[in-house]
C-alpha cells in the first residue's frame, strides 16, 4: 500500500494538518502536500478511469505531464473538471471527485469495454458506426455520447474573478530550475529587464531531489543564494505558480498565474493572465521522463521513476513498500537509492541494457540492491494495483523467468526535453541519436520581427541532462542571449557536479520480441487508451504521417497532449514504418503548455463590461421610461417602450398608431454622421455613391446608395450639402465606423492626391426624428425657425435655433409621414428631447423605438440595410435603379454591376408580399417553393422573405421579399413552407403598402 | 501577434491596434476594362510562401493605412511604408534583397 513515511518530505510541514475530501471521504494531509501526494499518503492509489476502456488509473507522474490522475475539484459553481492532482496544492477544505466512472470508482460498468478491448482497436469508431446512416443519429451517437467525455461541465456561472496584466521584458526566462535561475542572475547582473516564470510553487526544479553540488555548494544552498541575489535586483521579476502558456509571433507570450488556487480567497482574483512582449526568451523548461512500454504498464502502482523519487524525497510518501525499478538508463538508479535511503525495499533493478557499470549502478550495488541487466518486465500482476511483476529477457519474447512480488514499479525510459516553447513559434528540432531525444536545433531557431533568433534554450530542455552539463549549457545559452542584446557576460560559468551517467539504451518495446498479445497490453497513452498495437495497426493500415496516426489512434490527444506518450509513440510508429525517427518527426506543439482557465482568458471582460456600450445622450431617459433595448452594433437602442403591462407587440402597435395619427419621437442619434469636406469632396462622393452628389445644391438633401467595389449594396443614407465644399453623409447605425473606414481607405490608398477631408461626427450630435401629422406644429411650438412647407420643403435642411438650442433641421422622412430630423449638440440632446416631449404633450407625443421605425419603413416599402441586403444584393435587385446615375463614367461597384451574373434578368427582385390570411405573418427568411428539385435533391426555390411585420396601419401582415421575375408577376400567389411544417400562401404585390403617392410626407 | 511600425505616427503597434487589408499595390480596373482584367483586380490575390506586400490600417491608433513587406513563413518584417505609392520604395526592395538574395521580385 502507499503510505506516509515516518520521516522525510522536504516540502511538507508535519505540524500543520490539512483536511480534505475525496469522493466524499474525509482525509488528511500536511501543508505543502500536493493533492497527489496526499492521496498516496492515504493509500488512494486508484483515482480515476481511462477514457475508452474505463481501466483503473492511478497517479503516474508528479508534474504537469500527469495523464491519469484527473479529478473534478470544488463544488457547485466552483466545480472544475479534469484538474491534475499532481499540480494541485492541498488546502484545508479541498474537495475532489474522481471522474469517468459509473456507478462508482471501484466498480465501473464501463469497465466492460475492457473485456471487449480487442474489438475496439484504433479507428474503431470510424470503421464501425458508418452504416446504416440513420443509425448514427438515433443509435450510435447517443450511446457514444453517454460514455464519452472526461469530467462533467459545471452548470452555473463561474463566481470567481480573474484579471489580466501586461508586461514587457528584455528577457523572459521560462522555468525556475537551476538553469533558469542562473540565466536570470546573469541577465539581471547585466542590467536587463528580466521576468522569470516558474509553474510550480518552488524554485530550483527537480535538482534538489536528484542531488549534486553547484560551485561546491549543495544544490539547495546554491538555489537559496541565487534567489537572494535575484531578490536584490530591481530589474528582475520572479513569479512562482506562473506557467508560460505559449509563445506567439514577434515575442508575444502568455503567462498563466494561479494566484489563489492553493489558498482560496473568494473575491480575490483567482488567476492572472500575463500578456507579455519579450525581446528574448530563454526556455529552461527541463525535461519530462518517459515511461517504458511493457505489458501491463498501466496498472495503478506503475509510476515514473522520477515521480516515485519525488514523492519519497519531497513529501515523505511511498507508493509501496516493495518497489521494482525498471530502467534503460542510469538515472533510474537514483530512485532505487532514494527508496533504499528511505528504508524501503527495492527487490531488484531491472536494467534493459546489457551492462550497467556507471557510478549510479555501482552505488546501488554497494547498497546491496540486486541489479539485473538485460532484463525486462514481461508481465505485471494485479487487478486494481500492482502485486508483482514477471521478469524476462529484454531480448526475448516475453517468457517469465522469475516472478517478483512488489506493490509498485518505478519505470524510466529516459528523458525528453520540454521543447514546446521552442516549437510554438516554429523552432525546429534535431534527433540526438546518442541520447535518443529530440532537442532544439540552434541553426533553425524561432525568429522575431527582425528575422533574427529571439529564443534560446538552456539546460535539460536543450538535452543537457546531468547537473554539470545543465549549468554549462545554461551559461552558454544566456551568454548567447546577452550577445544578441548587446551585453557582455561578467559572471563565470557555474560548475555543477553530479555522478557521471552512462548513455541510455533506447527501449521502445519491452521485451523487444513481444508478440501482438503482449503489445496489446503495452500502454502508450494512458488517458486515451492507446497501445503499442494500435499504433502498429495504424501503420499497417497506411497511416504514414505522424499527424494522421495521432488523429486516427488519438495518441497524444488527451489533456496531457502526449507529454508522456509522444516520443514512445512515434518511435513505435517509426519502427513499424521502417523509417528513422527523425524522418517520422513529431506532431506539432501548440499552446497552451497545459490547459488554462477560460476565466483567465476572459479576464474582466464579462457581464456588464464584456464589451464597451455606446449610449446616446438620451439613454437615461429611455431607461427611465421603460425602454426595452436591442443591441445595434455597440449601441443599445430602444426597441419599444412597453407601458403598463403591454407586450412588445402591443407597444409597437401603439407607437406606430400614435406616430401615424399624431406625433412620434425617435432617438436617431446613433445614425452615422460623416462630414466630407474639401475641393475634391464632390468628386469623391460621386465615386462613393451610385448617384450624383456633386450636383446636389447647398441646402438640399439626397438619398444615396453606397456599393462595395464588387457591386453589392453596403450602406444607404441621406446626404446633405452644407456648403460649396462640405457634405454631411448619414449612414446606418451599424455602418458609421465601417463606412468612415471605407472612405479613408479609398482616400488614402487610391485617390491620395484628392483634396478631401473626412471626419466621423456621429457622437457629436444628438438627433431626434419628429414624425407625424403634428410634427410641424410641435416645432413651431418649440419656436425659433420657420419650418413651413414654403420655407423648408421636402428634402431641404436649414440651420437655426429651436427652443433656444442650436439646431440643424433636415426635412426627411423614413416613415412616409411629415417628418423632421433635428440634430443638436450632443451635450444638449437630452434637453431638446425633453423639450419635445413637454411641448408635444398636447399632441400625445409618443416615443417610439426601432421596431416601430422598421414597421413604418416597411409599410412604405423602404429597404433596410441588413434586411433587404445581405452582401449579395445589388441596388438593381431592389428597384433602386433610379438612384443609380447613368451619366457617371465611374463609381465604386459600377464595373462589377456590368458583370454577367449581375445583369442576369433572372436575379430575384424586390416585391411586396401579402399573406392570403391577413393574420398570418410570413416568417423572416422563409423561401418560396418552386417546382422540381435541384442537383442535391432539394426542392427548388423562387424567392425569399427579407422583412415581415404585422402592420398596425393596414391591420394585416405585410412582408417584403426577393422573387424571381417578381415585379412582372403581380397578383401571383407563392407558397412558403415553414419550419413547423405548414405552407403559407402569399400574393405578390407592390412593395409600397401605404400612401403610394407619397402625399403624407409632402405637406 | 505581430508588431508593425506605423510609418505615420512611428509607433511599434501591436496587431490588436491594426486591421489587415489584404494584398498591397493592386491596380484598380473600372468601367471599360476587360472581364479578365477586372476579375484579376477584384478576385485574384498573391499567396506567396515568402516575401509578401500587404495593407494594414492603424485603426486603433492614428487611423492611417500603411503598407508592410513581410515574410509569410518567418513573419520577418522587412519594412513598412506609407500607402501613397504604387510600388514598394527602393529602400524596402533593398532591405528585402539583403535578407532574401534569391527573391525574384513581385509576381
Amino acid at each position: 500500500m502507499s503510505t506516509r513515511l515516518a520521516r522525510g518530505g522536504r516540502r511538507i510541514d508535519r505540524s500543520k494538518r490539512v483536511e480534505f475530501t475525496f469522493n466524499g471521504k474525509r482525509l488528511t494531509g500536511y501543508q505543502g502536500d500536493t493533492l497527489a501526494s496526499a492521496l498516496l499518503a492515504n493509500d488512494q492509489m486508484l483515482v480515476g478511469r481511462s477514457f475508452k476502456y474505463h481501466r483503473p488509473r492511478g497517479v503516474v507522474a508528479s508534474g504537469p505531464e500527469e495523464p491519469n490522475a484527473l479529478v473534478a475539484l470544488g463544488d457547485g459553481a466552483r466545480m472544475e473538471p479534469n484538474q491534475r492532482v499532481t499540480t494541485t496544492e492541498l488546502f484545508d477544505g479541498l474537495s475532489a471527485r474522481s471522474q469517468n466512472h459509473w456507478p462508482s470508482l471501484e466498480f465501473d460498468i464501463g469497465g466492460l469495454n475492457n473485456h471487449v478491448a480487442r474489438f475496439l482497436p484504433a479507428g474503431f469508431y470510424y470503421k464501425t458506426f458508418i452504416h446504416p446512416r440513420p443509425f448514427w443519429k438515433h443509435v450510435f451517437e447517443p450511446v457514444i455520447r453517454q460514455s464519452a467525455g472526461l469530467g462533467p461541465a459545471p452548470k452555473d456561472r463561474d463566481p470567481d474573478v480573474y484579471e489580466q496584466v501586461y508586461a514587457f521584458a528584455d528577457l523572459v526566462v521560462i522555468g525556475g530550475g537551476v538553469a533558469g535561475l542562473h540565466a536570470a542572475r546573469v541577465a539581471g547582473a547585466a542590467g536587463l529587464r528580466v521576468l522569470v516564470l516558474e509553474q510550480t510553487a518552488h524554485w530550483g526544479g527537480r535538482s534538489p531531489v536528484d542531488g549534486g553540488t553547484i560551485d561546491g555548494q549543495p544544490v539547495q544552498d546554491w538555489i537559496d543564494a541565487t534567489l537572494q541575489a535575484l531578490d536584490g535586483m530591481e530589474n528582475v521579476t520572479l513569479r512562482t505558480r506562473c506557467m508560460a502558456a505559449g509563445i506567439y509571433d514577434h515575442g508575444y507570450m502568455i503567462g498563466y498565474e494561479r494566484l489563489t488556487d492553493h489558498a482560496p480567497a473568494p473575491g480575490m482574483p483567482r488567476h492572472r493572465l500575463w500578456k507579455i512582449r519579450a525581446a528574448q526568451v530563454l526556455s529552461a523548461t527541463g525535461a519530462i521522463e518517459r515511461g517504458l512500454s511493457f505489458p501491463g504498464n498501466d496498472l495503478p502502482g506503475v509510476m515514473l521513476a522520477g515521480a516515485l523519487r519525488d514523492y519519497v524525497v519531497e513529501y515523505g510518501v511511498s507508493a509501496g513498500d516493495r518497489t521494482v525499478v525498471v530502467t534503460n538508463n542510469d538515472d533510474g538508479y537514483r530512485t532505487a537509492l532514494a527508496l533504499k535511503e528511505a528504508g524501503l525495499v527495492v527487490p531488484a533493478v531491472l536494467d534493459a541494457r546489457p551492462e550497467a557499470t556507471g557510478a549510479l549502478p555501482e552505488a546501488a550495488r554497494a547498497q546491496g540492491i540486486r541489479v539485473e541487466t538485460g532484463r525486462a518486465i514481461v508481465k505485471v500482476m494485479g487487478g486494481k494495483r500492482v502485486t508483482g511483476v514477471g521478469v524476462g529477457l529484454q531480448a526475448g519474447e516475453g517468457s517469465i523467468l522469475e516472478e517478483i512480488a512488489c506493490d509498485a514499479v518505478a519505470m524510466s525510459g529516459g528523458w525528453s526535453p520540454v521543447v514546446h516553447f521552442w516549437s510554438h513559434t516554429g523552432g525546429k528540432l534535431v534527433w540526438d541519436e546518442a541520447q535518443a531525444l529530440f532537442r532544439p536545433d540552434p541553426a533553425r531557431a524561432p525568429v522575431g520581427a527582425d528575422g533574427l533568433p529571439n529564443q534560446a534554450v538552456g539546460g535539460a530542455a536543450n538535452g543537457a541532462l546531468t547537473l554539470g552539463a545543465v549549468m554549462a549549457d545554461s551559461h552558454d545559452a544566456i551568454s548567447e542571449v546577452l550577445r544578441r542584446l548587446g551585453k557582455t557576460v561578467s559572471d563565470p560559468a557555474p560548475a555543477g557536479d553530479a555522478p557521471a551517467e552512462a548513455p541510455l539504451h533506447p527501449v521502445w518495446v519491452m521485451p523487444q520480441g513481444a508478440g501482438h498479445k503482449l503489445k496489446s497490453k503495452m500502454w502508450l497513452d494512458y488517458q486515451n487508451d492507446v497501445k503499442v498495437s494500435d499504433v502498429q495497426l495504424a501503420a499497417r493500415e497506411g497511416y504514414e504521417s505522424v499527424e494522421h496516426t495521432k488523429r486516427y489512434t488519438t495518441l497524444g490527444m488527451a489533456t496531457d497532449q502526449g507529454k508522456l506518450s509522444n516520443i514512445n509513440g512515434l518511435a513505435v510508429l517509426s519502427d513499424a514504418l521502417g523509417a528513422p525517427i527523425p524522418q517520422v518527426g513529431t506532431t506539432t506543439f501548440r499552446p497552451p503548455f497545459t490547459p488554462i482557465s477560460m476565466g483567465a482568458i476572459a479576464g474582466e471582460a464579462r457581464g456588464d463590461i464584456f464589451q464597451p456600450l455606446r449610449r446616446t445622450p438620451m439613454h437615461a431617459w429611455h431607461e427611465a421610461h421603460g425602454a426595452y433595448f436591442e443591441p445595434v452594433g455597440h449601441w443599445r437602442r430602444p426597441y419599444c417602450y412597453p407601458q403598463g403591462g403591454e407586450s412588445h407587440a402591443q407597444a409597437v402597435h401603439r407607437e406606430v398608431t400614435a406616430t401615424r395619427t399624431s406625433l412620434g419621437l425617435l432617438d436617431a442619434s446613433t445614425l452615422g454622421k460623416i462630414v466630407v469636406k474639401g475641393p475634391d469632396a464632390g468628386r469623391f462622393l460621386d465615386m462613393l455613391y451610385t448617384n450624383m452628389m456633386s450636383t446636389l445644391p447647398v441646402g438640399r438633401c439626397r438619398y444615396g446608395l453606397m456599393c462595395s467595389e464588387n457591386g453589392f449594396l453596403m450602406d444607404d443614407g441621406v446626404v446633405a450639402r452644407i456648403d460649396e465644399d462640405t457634405w454631411l453623409c448619414h449612414t446606418t447605425t451599424g455602418g458609421a465606423d465601417r463606412i468612415h473606414a471605407h472612405m479613408e481607405d479609398w482616400l488614402q490608398c487610391e485617390w491620395w492626391d484628392w483634396k478631401v477631408y473626412t471626419a466621423n461626427l456621429t457622437e457629436h450630435y444628438a438627433q431626434v426624428a419628429i414624425v407625424g401629422p403634428n410634427a410641424r406644429k410641435l416645432i413651431e411650438k418649440l419656436g425659433g425657425m420657420d419650418v413651413s412647407k414654403e420655407a423648408l420643403g421636402f428634402m431641404d435642411w436649414a440651420d437655426g435655433t429651436l427652443a433656444g438650442i442650436p439646431a440643424r433641421v433636415f426635412r426627411i422622412s423614413f416613415s412616409g409621414e411629415l417628418s423632421y430630423e433635428v440634430a443638436v449638440p450632443a451635450s444638449r440632446g437630452l434637453e431638446f428631447w425633453e423639450a419635445c416631449h413637454a411641448a408635444g404633450a398636447e399632441f400625445g407625443a409618443t416615443a417610439y423605438g426601432t421596431e416601430a421605425l422598421h414597421v413604418m419603413r416597411a409599410e412604405k416599402g423602404f429597404i433596410m440595410i441588413g434586411d433587404e441586403t445581405d452582401g449579395t444584393v445589388i441596388p438593381q435587385d431592389l428597384g433602386l435603379g433610379w438612384a443609380i446615375s447613368k451619366k457617371k463614367a465611374d463609381y465604386l461597384g459600377k464595373r462589377a454591376q456590368e458583370r454577367v451574373h449581375m445583369t442576369d434578368p433572372t436575379r430575384w427582385q424586390l416585391v411586396g408580399l401579402e399573406t392570403l390570411d391577413p393574420n398570418e405573418r410570413l416568417p423572416d427568411g422563409a423561401y418560396a417553393r418552386a417546382s422540381g428539385t435541384n442537383a442535391n435533391g432539394q426542392g427548388n426555390t423562387q424567392g425569399r422573405v427579407t422583412s415581415s411585420y404585422m402592420s398596425p396601419t393596414l391591420g394585416r401582415a405585410i412582408a417584403m421579399g426577393l422573387v424571381l421575375n417578381g415585379p412582372s408577376r403581380m397578383g401571383e400567389v407563392l407558397e412558403f413552407p415553414t419550419v413547423d411544417g405548414r405552407v403559407l400562401s402569399a400574393r405578390i404585390v407592390d412593395p409600397v403598402f401605404y400612401d403610394k403617392a407619397g402625399e403624407k410626407q409632402n405637406v | 501577434m505581430l508588431i508593425l511600425t506605423c510609418p505615420y505616427c512611428g509607433l511599434a503597434a501591436d496587431e490588436t491596434e491594426l486591421s489587415p487589408g489584404g494584398e498591397a499595390h493592386l491596380k484598380r480596373f473600372g468601367p471599360g476594362s476587360s472581364d479578365d482584367a477586372f476579375t484579376g483586380y477584384l478576385f485574384h490575390r498573391e499567396n506567396p510562401r515568402g516575401v509578401h506586400f500587404e495593407r494594414w490600417r492603424h485603426s486603433n491608433g492614428c487611423g492611417k493605412w500603411f503598407l508592410a513587406a513581410r515574410c509569410t513563413v518567418t513573419l520577418e518584417v522587412f519594412g513598412t511604408y506609407p500607402a501613397q505609392t504604387t510600388e514598394p520604395p527602393a529602400a524596402i526592395l533593398d532591405a528585402i534583397r539583403a535578407k532574401r538574395p534569391d527573391w525574384e521580385g513581385r509576381a
